[in-house]
């Protein structure tokens, strides 16, 4: 166990080590170089040339990068020019709206989409269960802006009962005061987690109801409802910790879409915003922060998974 | 996001040998048909795409509109007379745009899959095969690149190029061929300790043998079902990066562009430029996700056998 999480700490290590190479990478990739990039189209020589002494871009490549790497532990992200702000604050005050609306869709979509996994494997190859692989196959091939936009058509245009735009508060709290505002966001991304999540649970569920265990439990005289939820549930649920580790890239790219939909004032809808003004500290700074939450996330997500399973623990160590 | 992901983090090589009953081996094309032939849903997935490829590439040799210049005078039409499903926002009209939008998409989403699902295996087979440090760091390449969200590595490519059809295939591709990487260096992992692969060794074949005649063609399997449901997700890229505004340059579109062109009326309430190319997306996603289960069934015994 103790060999397993070292072994997995050191990996995510090298990972973030990675994830920081390919965002410096990106930054070198900026037209006309990092100063040029950052500076403006109209920035004299003199100016571009002192940027890259006062930053360190005049060096060679290894020791940019490491003075590169010594201003982001310092939690210098870097500042945008053009909001006149540190990207650092920006991340600051976008990533808790963010993470409202990632938390809450996720969460809700795991309460939604267990229960169905149960229902379909128990029910499996009968109407019931082909009318929700169907939906969910339908919403997983749904665009995420296309489903928030028929949200937006028919709850908000149509019916009247939710506001088309998400509430537009400068912090998060004020974020939560409009509790009617984040309906349509939340249940855009939740729709499109629970179709990918559901299916998941029913494949988990079905491969654990042919496993030995279940056997005995039925020959010890167990009902079917109690083989399903004290027996079956418990080994089933346990990979979904894995799955959402995995699925924090996605969830990342569907609440960018979602904000710009909606507008709401979180990380994905300051990031388009900063790819039409070609923003490029606050391009760097968020994909950096978006690339280590997920790495850490999946780290998290697997040590959850070696606590939960004992088998995990056996197997790898 | 990516459904092709998940299918590479979730499955486990079959170790189960490709048999019927009777104990004979049958080919994976015979195996491949007899199962298409018995799911419902994926010969109406192929029907779906079929009816598609025709309507966006053979459509436009019998329903002439012209889809170059803008016509103001004929802006925003209701569906009827000459414009069968109306007219957009520049005059064009809707139903022959719904054919040269299909097109990009289409194109773009397959050749974007095909792209990464080819590079992704390369990488995948060489990481497998080789084994010990070398795998050990180009798997954690592939992680490192995993751990960006997609769409954020796409917005930033494309805010440093101009995009083309060629780029947006290239960029897509870029992003995805890393739930294939993992994919394949799984399967080769396990076929590379094989008693068949042992076998050649043995014989004194040698590694290049080993790879192409016995490791790539066990692998052809998982690689097909990969790629189908690429094809999907990179359909609903473009379709994202069209709604993000940066897709190809007007007048060209994809199904993702008239949309977000479309969506500006919705207040409005005129459906018909935004009910059209919305559906075109789901419809051809779903017959492509269709396509990749009932694939996977064909290829996989420890599935069928429920």
């Amino acid at each position: 166990m103790t060999g397993y999480l070292i072994r997995r700490v050191l990996q995510s290590i090298v990972v973030l080590f990675l994830v920081t190479v390919i965002v410096f990478i990106l930054l070198h990739l900026l037209p006309g170089g990092p100063a040029r990039a950052i500076l403006g189209t109209r920035a004299t020589p003199a100016q571009i040339a002192l940027f890259n002494k006062q930053n360190g871009y005049d060096l060679p490549w290894p020791a940019q990068y490491g003075v590169w790497i010594n201003q982001l532990i310092r939690g210098n992200f870097g500042f945008s020019i053009k909001l006149n702000q540190s990207v650092a604050s920006l991340i600051a005050n976008r990533l808790p709206k963010t993470l409202v609306l990632t938390v809450l869709s996720t969460v809700i979509a795991v309460i939604v989409a267990v229960p169905l996994g149960v229902l379909q494997a128990a029910r499996r190859n009968k109407p019931s269960d082909y009318v929700l692989t169907g939906a969910s196959f339908i919403f997983y091939s749904t665009p995420t802006f296309f489903l928030g936009l028929l949200l937006i058509i028919w709850f908000a245009i149509g019916l009247g009962w939710f506001p088309p735009e998400a509430p537009q508060g400068s912090t998060f709290l004020q974020i939560l005061e409009d509790p009617k505002g984040l309906v349509l966001p939340v249940a855009t991304l939740t729709l499109v987690t629970v179709a990918l999540f559901s299916r998941y649970a029913r494949s988990s569920i079905m491969d654990n109801l042919v496993e030995d265990y279940v056997r005995t439990a039925r020959a010890k005289g167990a009902g079917e409802g109690r083989v399903m939820f004290k027996h079956v549930l418990r080994n089933a649920l346990i990979p979904i910790a894995t799955l959402l580790g995995l699925s924090l890239p996605g969830i990342f790219s569907g609440t960018l879409i979602t904000e710009s939909v909606f507008n709401y004032p979180g990380m994905g809808l300051l990031f388009w915003n900063s790819t039409q003004d070609q923003d490029y500290p606050v391009l760097l700074g968020f994909t950096l922060i978006v690339g280590v939450a997920t790495v850490v996330g999946s780290l998290l997500a697997d040590i959850a998974y070696a606590v939960l399973d004992p088998r995990v623990r056996y197997v790898l160590t | 996001m990516t459904l092709s992901n998940y299918e590479a983090a979730q499955t486990e090589p079959a170790n189960v040998p490709l048999t019927l009953e009777s104990g004979k081996p049958v080919g994976l094309l015979r195996r491949g048909v007899e199962v298409f032939a018995e799911n419902k849903l994926a010969l109406a997935g192929v029907a779906v795409i079929v009816v598609f490829l025709l309507f966006c590439f053979i459509g436009p040799l019998f329903y002439h509109t012209d889809q170059i210049h803008t016509n103001l005078l004929n802006v925003t039409m209701r569906p009827g007379g000459a414009h069968p499903l109306g007219t957009d926002g520049s005059g064009y009209d809707q139903l022959g745009r719904l054919m040269v939008g299909g097109q990009t998409s289409l194109e773009v989403g397959i050749a974007a899959a095909v792209l990464a699902t080819f590079f992704g295996t390369l990488w995948g087979a060489i990481s497998g095969y080789l084994g010990g440090w070398i795998d050990a760091i180009m798997m954690r390449i592939v992680d490192g690149l995993l751990a960006i969200p997609a769409l954020f590595l796409l917005l930033f490519l494309a805010t440093i190029v101009t995009t083309s059809k060629t780029i947006l295939i290239v960029v897509i591709a870029l992003v995805s061929w890393l739930g294939t990487a993992r994919l394949v260096r799984g399967e080769s992992l396990s076929l590379r300790v094989r008693e068949y692969v042992q076998a050649v060794k043995v014989m004194g074949g040698g590694g290049t043998r080993a790879v192409l005649r016995h490791i790539a063609p066990n692998a052809v399997g998982t690689i097909m079902v990969n790629a189908t449901f690429q094809v999907a997700d990179a359909i609903l890229t473009v379709a994202a990066l069209g709604y993000l505004g940066l897709s190809i340059p007007p007048p060209a579109t994809d199904w993702g562009g008239m949309l977000s062109t479309g969506l500006q009326y919705a207040a409005v309430g005129y459906w018909w430029l935004i009910y059209p190319p919305g559906i075109a997306i789901v419809l051809v996603v779903v017959a492509f996700n269709f396509i990749g289960d009932a694939m996977r069934d064909a290829f996989e015994v420890r599935l069928q056998r429920r």
